[in-house]
């Protein structure tokens, strides 16, 4: 997750089965957790918790996922660049 | 196992405003066992470490590296052929690694990336609790397995003090009094005269009283 920012990646989302239906049965949750550690990074070296979110679906919903993905990109387009991208553009 | 929590991300980023290339350098024995100072956490730090500096305008090279041991001075020798060519280290093993490295390396600044905690045990994934203090004189077979100076908030060696209360020690509701479990356990086992052989004193010096302790093993020289 880290290194998509490091790729420039302005947000990141993880998308994941629906809660009780993980084939690795709490690998799921775990990611979770761990989505919920980055994003305390992220946040805490100034790039925005935002900028990582998780979504839960089945892979039955393509229609919710793409829901989900323009949810996300608004959401990232209304944050801006990443500061880290910003930076790279200046320095460019 | 040896045991850790990660610095503050904050407290790690002014540790490291003087350099702009250092090694992080984990270590697979307890710190990985731990989750804190293993070859994946190398990695997380590092990446937040050059994001962290990135977006603030400075730049970080990092070299990642994890070592088998870092208490153990040949794997230690193994840093020997690039440290120098480094601002600094940053260490996640546990105190006791990053000081050995500092002693090996005596022109390169360490720094620690963790709080070293206790002796304990994985109660399950995420979650650690005490159980040894390392004093030199073992009395786990008087004490049902369960030891006193741990368990023990006051590591007590006669009994429950006043501040056991249902089973709970006085320092905290979650925190089970030690005496009480020992007094359970061997009356499990039957083995309640036990608490007679103990000696209502404990000679700390065995313990970190003594100073700093060392083990020599002839048989092993």
């Amino acid at each position: 997750m880290l290194k998509a920012f490091e790729n420039g990646a302005d947000g990141v989302m993880v998308v994941g089965c629906l809660e009780g239906d993980c084939h690795y049965l709490s690998g799921n949750i775990r990611a979770k957790a761990r989505v919920k550690r980055v994003a305390g990074i992220v946040d805490k070296i100034g790039l925005g918790a935002g900028r990582i979110h998780m979504y839960n679906l089945s892979a039955g919903e393509g229609s919710k996922f793409a829901a989900y993905a323009n949810e996300f990109v608004e959401r990232i387009r209304e944050m801006g660049p990443s500061p880290i991208n910003v930076a790279r553009l200046k320095e460019a | 196992m040896i045991t850790g929590t990660p610095k503050p991300i904050e407290e790690i980023l002014e540790m490291l405003e003087p350099y702009d290339k250092i090694i992080v350098a984990g270590c697979y024995g307890c710190v990985t066992v731990c989750r804190v100072g293993g070859e994946k956490e190398v990695q997380v730090l590092a990446s937040t470490l050059r994001l962290a500096r990135e977006a603030a305008g400075r730049k970080i090279a990092i070299k990642e590296i994890s070592l088998e041991r870092q208490c153990d001075p040949e794997y230690i020798e193994q840093m020997r052929a690039y440290v120098q060519d480094y601002q600094a280290v940053l260490s996640i093993a546990c105190g006791a690694g990053i000081q050995f490295l500092a002693e090996k390396y005596t022109t390169t600044p360490l720094l620690p990336g963790i709080n070293t905690g206790f002796l304990g045990v994985t109660e399950r994934q995420g979650e650690w609790s005490e159980r040894c203090q390392g004093c030199g004189d073992c009395v786990l077979h008087l004490t049902g397995g369960i030891c006193p100076v741990t368990r023990c908030a006051k590591s007590l060696f006669h009994g429950p003090c006043g501040g056991s209360v249902q089973g709970h020690c006085e320092v905290s509701k979650d925190v089970p009094c030690g005496w009480q479990l020992i007094i359970d356990r061997l009356k499990a086992l039957d083995q309640m005269d036990n608490y007679t052989k103990l000696k209502p004193y404990k000679g700390w010096n065995t313990s970190r009283d003594g100073g700093p302790r060392r083990i020599v093993r002839e048989d092993m020289i």
